[in-house]
């Protein structure tokens, strides 16, 4: 999926936090300073005080001479991470991944959540009304990457929703300040005349290399969506692993057996509080020698059952060599999905059903064993042609789409391809009266036939097959075809395809 | 004196029945396995479920034969909507046949296995789990130690195992509670009818324990088992029961 990400930026964060909590600053130029290689030096400005002229850096007494009836208060060491902290939780109501982006931002992955809201503009418009009601001076946009939906939430000028794909065209008319980029660079890009991203971005990756060194590429690549940028999100999701060192390194079957044992309970209590389940795991035991050694089980339906899983992963501890010892072990859910309660019946039906935990027990331990492949079930597909008339399920919980036919004779068993046979036949478009099959000659007693079925032609060319149920005289029932029309001569091309019951 | 001395075996008997695991149904709850006659050659009369049945099958079309017999009884130990697992190294098994005897194909898993190894290793698997209608294996050979493995697996979990030996030579010692041979009989259509009848069946009871073999001729019409009369070896109009009704 593709992604998308918005980016918050909180211009007058701080400034607009004291207003909230005294609302008797709102119509004042109010700045925040502190000392810096002994000046005194303004640190952050309301709008208001910006609008006459004061700017972030400025010495607090050249504000005052510029502004007299200015309002100048400490600066609240830590106070902008807490707040953005805050923030970020609050914005988690939009998006499970917010990432802050110190000092005065916000990056939110929101793939798969602007749904939700309607369309992307509603989400956007959605968040960046509430936060402005509230008071904070918030402008946010919407891109591909992190990097272009930063940049253009403070640089830019048309609209705030970058389309897919589009964030070489937002970025063009951005000045090179919209790549993060550091304070020397941006001094040497201003120098040399680059004062917007279109008049570099079309160079040679060496030469900018060379000049502005490798993460000014990096930065380029990560707006641009060439690479991926890690986010420090707030709510990190934790991987399902657990770890389990040993106090000396173990060499025994039961050793083992006892710390997957301990491994399951840990993540099964996990999964089980999370109502996920197991679909695959690997357990990796690390060897005094430095080898890796590993086994992997998988599952046909999320279980977080310790037990279960434990019965699976007993199958592969004979394939599991510690040679000198394994001092250490993890385990891993790397495929994990939600578990399907099941409904506690009232009365248990004799025997188990298709869904039954049992049942699905027992076909993880053989596909663990035997392989995924081992295993199948048959549906009923709506074919005539022998050979397709039956597919193969994907699930246990898959249905038949049609009913099964009865109105046919079909055999008991099938030969996987058909068998040549030697027959005599005296009347065109009747039963042989023998053939000869494996080198023995059976005589036709009782015959019934023929039923022709038409290769489909949108699938295959061919010839059709007459299809004849016939009985010899011991009384064993075959399936016989003849492939194609009756020609005369000895040409005829008669197979042998099943055995009745 | 006489007859103080047979009921004092007759009991004896029915103790060792029990402690063999031949429980007696309690009246009315039999509902029979549909074999008609066949029954009656087991312990007190009750096809043994929670056993393992051998059955010989080494030509394709005894085979065949043999599968029509075990999907009619599969259809009987899967109505209460069980599951059966089909364990074999090669499948021939058409899956839509089984319909035609009352089993639903898609309640049948097949499990297709490399080896003899796995076969069997995945059969004792299979009849441990409880609940599964019945476990059948297609087996060459089995051991007399491999097969009393099984036997200790259904005798906790109460599962029908079938085994069904594929292989032309010899059968073993082995602990099943019955060995069968099925081979087909010329069926027999209505007077007057072209084609092929229903299909029947030679069914030979070799082996029974603590029961009585024989050999008797089964019919499958009507979605069961019909026994075919002797006498009517000959003749057509009493064998079908359609027909009886006139």
């Amino acid at each position: 999926m593709a992604k998308r990400f918005v980016s918050l930026w909180f211009r007058h964060l701080v400034t607009d936090w004291l207003t909230l909590k005294k609302p008797e600053l709102k119509d004042v130029a109010l700045v925040l300073v502190a000392p810096a290689r002994n000046r005194v030096i303004v640190t952050a400005a309301n709008l208001l005080a910006e609008s006459q002229g004061v700017t972030r850096g400025m010495a607090a007494a050249d504000a005052k001479a510029i502004v007299p009836q200015l309002q100048v208060l400490d600066e609240l060491p830590g106070r902008e991470t807490w707040l953005m902290n805050a923030l970020g939780e609050w914005c988690i109501r939009y998006t499970p991944l917010v990432a802050i982006d110190l000092p005065d931002g916000l990056i939110m992955d929101v793939s798969g959540c602007a749904h939700l809201w309607g369309t992307e503009r509603d989400y956007l418009k959605e968040i960046i009304t509430r936060l402005r009601s509230k008071g904070y001076d918030v402008r946010g946009a919407m891109a591909d990457t992190a990097g272009a939906a930063w940049a253009v939430a403070r640089f830019g000028r048309v609209k705030p929703i970058i389309p897919a794909n589009g964030q070489m065209d937002a970025l063009l008319p951005l000045p090179p300040a919209a790549l993060r980029l550091d304070p020397v660079v941006l001094d040497r890009l201003q120098k040399l005349g680059f004062y917007s991203i279109r008049h570099f971005i079309g160079m040679g990756r060496s030469v900018l290399r060379r000049r502005f060194g490798e993460t000014f590429l990096l930065r380029i690549d990560q707006a641009l969506g060439n690479q991926d940028e890690p986010l420090h999100l707030l709510h990190p999701i934790a991987p399902y692993e657990e770890r389990l060192p040993c106090l000396e390194p173990v060499r025994t079957a039961t050793a083992i057996e006892i710390a997957i044992r301990t491994l399951l309970g840990r993540l099964c209590h996990r999964l089980a509080g999370e109502a996920m389940g197991v679909r695959t795991a690997v357990l990796k035991g690390y060897r005094v020698d430095g080898q890796v050694i590993q086994a992997a089980i998988g599952t046909n339906s999320a279980s977080h059952q310790a037990e279960h899983l434990f019965k699976l992963f007993e199958l592969k501890i004979p394939t599991l060599e510690p040679a000198l010892g394994i001092e250490l072990f993890t385990l891993e859910g790397t495929k994990v999905e939600q578990v399907e309660p099941g409904q506690e019946a009232l009365w248990s039906p004799e025997g188990c059903g298709l869904g039954s935990q049992a049942l699905a027990g027992l076909l993880d331990r053989l596909a663990n064993k035997l392989g995924a492949g081992a295993i199948c079930r048959y549906l009923p597909q709506e074919h005539y042609w022998p050979e397709r008339s039956v597919k193969v399920a994907d699930s246990l919980k898959e249905k038949p789409a049609t009913a099964w036919r009865t109105d046919r004779p079909r055999p008991s068993l099938l030969l996987p391809r058909p068998e040549r046979v030697e027959v005599t036949a005296l009347i065109p478009d009747y039963p042989p009266m023998l053939f000869i099959y494996r080198n023995k000659v059976h005589q036709v007693k009782k015959a019934d036939g023929p039923e022709r079925i038409e290769r489909e032609w949108w699938l295959e060319q061919g010839e059709h097959r007459d299809y004849y149920q016939v009985e010899d005289e011991h009384g064993q029932r075959y399936w016989l075809f003849r492939s194609g029309h009756y020609s005369g001569d000895h040409s005829d091309q008669w197979f042998i395809h099943g055995f009745f019951a | 004196m006489l007859q103080a001395r047979k009921d004092l075996i007759n009991q004896l008997q029915k103790n060792i029945l029990q402690w063999q695991g031949f429980v007696v149904p309690p009246a009315g709850a039999s509902r029979g396995i549909g074999l008609g006659p066949v029954e009656h050659a087991f312990p007190n009369g009750v096809f043994p479920t929670g056993a393992i049945h051998e059955m010989l099958c080494p030509t394709p079309e005894q085979a065949a034969a043999t599968g029509g017999l075990m999907a009619g009884l599969l259809a009987s130990l899967m109505q209460q909507g069980g599951v059966c697992l089909w364990i074999s190294l090669s499948r021939k098994l058409f899956p839509p046949s089984l319909h035609a005897f009352g089993v639903v194909p898609d309640r049948v898993i097949f499990v297709d296995v490399q080896c003899e190894k796995d076969l069997l290793w995945a059969m004792e698997e299979g009849l441990k789990c409880e609940g599964l209608a019945a476990v059948i294996a297609e087996v060459r050979e089995i051991s007399f130690a491999q097969s009393r493995r099984l036997q200790l697996a259904v005798e906790s979990s109460r599962v029908t195992g079938f085994l069904l030996r594929n292989d032309p030579r010899k059968p073993g010692a082995n602990t099943c509670v019955a060995r069968w041979r099925v081979t087909s009989l010329p069926s027999e259509p209505g007077e007057g009818v072209p084609g092929i009848g229903f299909p029947r069946w030679q069914v030979d009871l070799l082996r029974v324990r603590n029961g009585n073999p024989g050999s008797w001729k089964l019919e499958w019409a009507e979605g069961r088992f019909m026994p075919v009369a002797e006498a009517a070896a000959g003749t057509v109009e009493i064998t079908l029961p359609g027909r009886r009704a006139g």
